[in-house]
């Protein structure tokens, strides 16, 4: 049975929102912890997420 | 304080009466669809006045139950077809209803062919030019006899010969209107400091930006010691990307940086200048990582090689993507009102789409700092230098 490339798109796609999730989550509790530190946490959180978000597109235009 | 909170209600207020619009405004196209039922899209009139004039005759007549089907599937392609025209490049620049102008089309076809795109009259007029007859498909010339007769392939695309194409597009129109609408405003900026150290005008809005892509990115990312060399493309990268995007946020259809040609070629100015600006360490990291065992260095240098392309081509699809998938999703929740056809669909949708256009506002900026960003983080390991070996 032939899977289509969407499905693996949508496999994808989980899989960088998780990351993302993840990034966002870990952030908030980094800003949560250090306060006087979160404009550099955004910044890496920011690309971090913009880095993973490039997979997610990726996987999308493949499909 | 207070006029600057009137101007931003002013300018949500606009954006928010500005969607219909948007929607409206490919209204004409749709005349060749056999649509019947507009029972539905008259309710939200206003919104659809140019598609009654078109269909008035038809309007009256379906209001059966059993015409919702088929009208609802009619309506669905009306609205892709209004969304893919709104993201494409055309050769006119169309705003409302019958509003708009023609672009020039330069063609190199055995020599150079100018004239105006309006000699198309929308696709429906073959153009003469130096002896060459030119037909307008699509959105795309081809190059026709005098009957202006296309040949279709079995996918019913048009054979004919594709001259090579200069035209002044409408991305092509904004990108310079853009380009001098920076020169100036930026110039002005600049000579603002001449006699004055505190910023006025525009300078007031746009010196905490400038500092912050100085303060913020550049020199964390670069370095104190070379961050200035990229400052100029640091910062027209930036703002040329915020501009456009919020020119796509205008209900001129304008889709630039959604466009992936434009995309594709920031990306390869930012490739270039970091292998330009790469000193001994960057090409040592690539193909020589120093402090891992020799047997895995070649790896290491065929991943590195492979990371050289994919940097740019990221940059390139994030972009793209993220203003294509704004529009498409804006539009798309738009055109939900017609294809639910009942105004009470339209209040909660109109409410959506705003909050989506408020948050592409949002997304516009972050997508420009998100690119000057990562462009400025190749230049800053381009010009790293180490001095652990």
């Amino acid at each position: 049975m032939e899977i289509p490339n969407i499905v693996g798109a949508g496999l994808i796609v989980i899989g960088a929102a998780m990351g993302i999730g993840r990034i966002g989550g870990s952030a908030m509790e980094a800003i949560g912890r250090q306060p006087e530190a979160s404009g550099k946490i955004q910044t890496a959180m920011i690309i971090a997420a913009a880095l993973i978000e490039g997979i997610g597109f990726a996987a999308l235009f493949a499909a | 304080m207070i006029s600057k909170f009137t101007a931003f209600l002013a300018f949500t207020g606009f954006l928010f009466f500005s969607t219909p619009a948007v929607a409206q405004d490919h209204g004409h196209e749709d005349a060749h669809h056999e649509v019947v039922n507009h029972e539905a899209a008259q309710d939200s009139a206003m919104v659809v006045e140019d598609l009654h004039d078109e269909h008035g005759a038809h309007a009256e007549d379906a209001h059966s139950e059993d015409a919702h089907g088929s009208e609802s599937k009619d309506m669905k392609s009306i609205v892709k077809e209004t969304i893919d025209h709104h993201l494409a490049d055309s050769y006119e620049f169309h705003i409302v209803g019958a509003v708009g102008f023609p672009l020039p089309v330069i063609l190199y076809d055995g020599g150079l062919q100018v004239f105006m795109s309006s000699a198309f009259h929308h696709g429906e007029s073959v153009v003469e030019a130096g002896g060459n007859h030119y037909v307008l498909n699509h959105g795309k010339i081809y190059k026709t006899d005098a009957e202006g007769t296309l040949n279709y392939d079995e996918h019913h695309h048009p054979t004919n010969e594709k001259p090579l194409d200069f035209s002044i597009t409408k991305n092509v129109f904004m990108i310079l209107f853009m380009a001098f609408f920076m020169f100036f405003v930026f110039r002005g900026v600049a000579k603002s400091y001449n006699d004055n150290l505190v910023p006025s005008k525009s300078a007031k809005f746009l010196e905490p930006l400038i500092i912050f892509i100085r303060d913020e990115v550049a020199i964390p990312n670069i370095g104190e010691k070379h961050y200035k060399k990229y400052m100029s493309f640091l910062l027209t990268v930036f703002f040329f990307i915020w501009f456009l995007n919020l020119a796509g946020m205008t209900p001129l259809g304008v889709n630039v940086t959604g466009n992936i040609a434009i995309t594709l070629s920031l990306a390869l100015m930012t490739f270039f200048i970091t292998q330009f600006s790469g000193k001994k360490d960057y090409w040592m990291h690539i193909f020589w990582m120093p402090g891992v065992p020799v047997l895995i260095r070649p790896v290491l240098a065929v991943i590195e090689l492979i990371g050289l392309v994919v940097k740019p081509f990221s940059l390139m699809i994030r972009l793209y993507a993220n203003m294509l998938a704004g529009h498409v999703v804006i539009m798309s929740i738009l055109g939900l009102i017609f294809i639910f056809g009942s105004w009470v669909a339209s209040v909660p949708f109109l409410g959506l789409t705003l909050f989506l256009s408020v948050l592409e506002l949002l997304v516009a900026a972050l997508q420009a700092f998100i690119f000057t960003m990562l462009a400025s983080l190749y230049f800053g390991a381009a010009v790293e230098e180490h001095d652990h070996h």
